[in-house]
């Protein structure tokens, strides 16, 4: 099954990850996610120009051969942290057939960083606008703190044109799929 | 600054690279400026570099040339590196699920490390945008994204699509500065498998991550789309935020909150 091809290519991508394994360790992802602070830190993508004669011959082993053992397990960190249950929200039950707009408050609810509370409103059954009226922003002027309220589930009626939404999250779209798309939509709205 | 949220006006620019849309949406003092256009500019750039040495389509990329065994990841550039560890993190920390070695029909194995690459290359793209002053931006790769919103602007208003009707959406998360991430094959078809065994997950139908950076939301999603019946299980047990919708209909809110 396994043909000599083959065996190098998982050679190589094997060699690939026990190097890794230091890389992790020498920098951790954070690396890559650094907010404005570390901007200047990184460099450019320099996509490598010199031929390749000498690498052709056949996988080579890493340089660093440090053999991984001593990489930070993180399922362990990760299991102490308490696993909080997850919890199947209903959507707020909208009254039917209410010819104005109705307001529909929800219970507040404890986040990290704070309480949330969103408020829909309701016209002719479907749920026109949500809006979040307690917001968890700290003391308002800590700019790049990371915060995002909790993912609040709506109505199977909702539309992406009703609902007041910025972007569109969603399975990749590709650029063939990209004009029957809702992100196209509001693409086109705000050109 | 007064406590009542401004309404600002959102300008949105489109490009395509890496086979997909690239959506920004930028708002506040640098909309449609010079330095609102360097900033995009330079943002397109970073994701152009990144496909030329990531791109699986690609047979001149790096990432093709080091699968066929033409070059050593001593050839390639350092990001390389940074991204395969990635991959190696989350392929250990979703028990194998989640794997930059793709196994095709014919049982042999090949590099797509385009599971890490897509939320990794945006943080990168967007660290122009983070520079702009007084200027609220959302960055997003294909459905994927980072956002920033000043406190006195409303947080980022993000839709989650509805796999099972592209039409709508099932949920609504309020984003200040954060990412979100979506993992399903609404769009592509079954291009998401469990590593362990090649099967094309059958019991979700998308799994939506908000995390602080899209490295963390994106893999995540994709891992736990990848874990398919186990996906909200195991981003809670891993304290991630998010919501999976079972291919059965049913939505589910993960919290990570400390209730």
């Amino acid at each position: 099954m396994v043909n000599g091809m083959e065996r190098g290519v998982r050679r190589i991508v094997f060699g690939a990850l026990s190097t890794v394994t230091v890389v992790v360790l020498l920098f951790g992802y954070r690396t890559s996610t650094e907010g404005p602070a570390t901007t200047a830190a990184l460099p450019a993508i320099t996509p490598v120009t010199t031929t390749e004669s000498s690498d052709t011959t056949g996988p080579s082993t890493p340089t660093t051969t440090q053999t991984p053992t001593a990489t930070q397990t993180p399922t362990a960190t990760q299991t102490t942290q308490a696993p909080k249950a997850t919890q199947t929200t209903q959507a707020p039950k909208a009254t039917q057939a209410a010819s104005s707009p109705k307001t529909v408050t929800g219970d507040q609810e404890q986040t990290q960083w704070g309480p949330v509370q969103v408020e829909l409103t309701i016209s002719d059954g479907s749920i026109t606008d949500v809006a979040v009226p307690v917001y968890p922003s700290g003391n308002g002027r800590d700019a790049e703190i990371n915060s995002y309220a909790l993912p609040q589930l709506v109505q199977e009626t909702i539309s992406a044109q009703s609902a007041n939404i910025d972007m569109i999250s969603g399975a990749t779209v590709t650029s063939d799929g990209y004009l029957r798309s809702l992100q196209s939509a509001l693409d086109k709205a705000g050109l | 600054m007064s406590a009542v949220v401004t309404e600002r006006p959102v300008r949105r620019y489109v490009e395509h690279v890496m086979g997909m849309p690239i959506s920004l949406a930028l708002r506040g003092r640098h909309t449609a400026d010079a330095a609102a256009l360097d900033a995009w500019a330079e943002a397109m750039a970073t994701l152009r570099d990144v496909d030329r040495v990531f791109s699986t389509y690609r047979t001149d990329s790096h990432v093709s040339r080091l699968d066929r065994g033409e070059i050593t990841l001593a050839a390639c550039p350092p990001e390389l590196l940074e991204v395969l560890a990635l991959g190696e993190r989350w392929r250990q920390e979703s028990g194998g699920a989640f794997d930059v070695r793709r196994g095709d029909a014919s049982g042999s194995f090949h590099l797509d490390p385009s599971g890490v690459v897509k939320g990794w290359a945006v943080e990168r793209a967007a660290r122009p945008l983070r520079l702009l002053a007084d200027t609220d931006f959302c960055l997003s790769a294909g459905g994927d994204m980072a956002c920033v919103a000043a406190p006195e602007s409303a947080p980022w208003r993000v839709g989650i699509e509805d796999p099972l009707d592209l039409d709508a959406v099932v949920a609504v998360v309020p984003v200040r500065c954060g990412a979100v991430a979506t993992s399903g094959l609404a769009r592509r078809g079954a291009h998401i498998t469990d590593a362990r065994t090649g099967r094309v997950p059958t019991r979700v139908a998308s799994v939506t991550v908000v995390a602080d950076d899209l490295v963390r939301a994106d893999l995540d999603a994709t891992a736990a789309f990848a874990l398919d019946a186990e996906a909200a299980t195991w981003l809670a047990a891993r304290g991630s935020t998010g919501v999976v919708v079972w291919a059965d209909g049913r939505r589910e809110v993960v919290s990570a909150g400390r209730g």
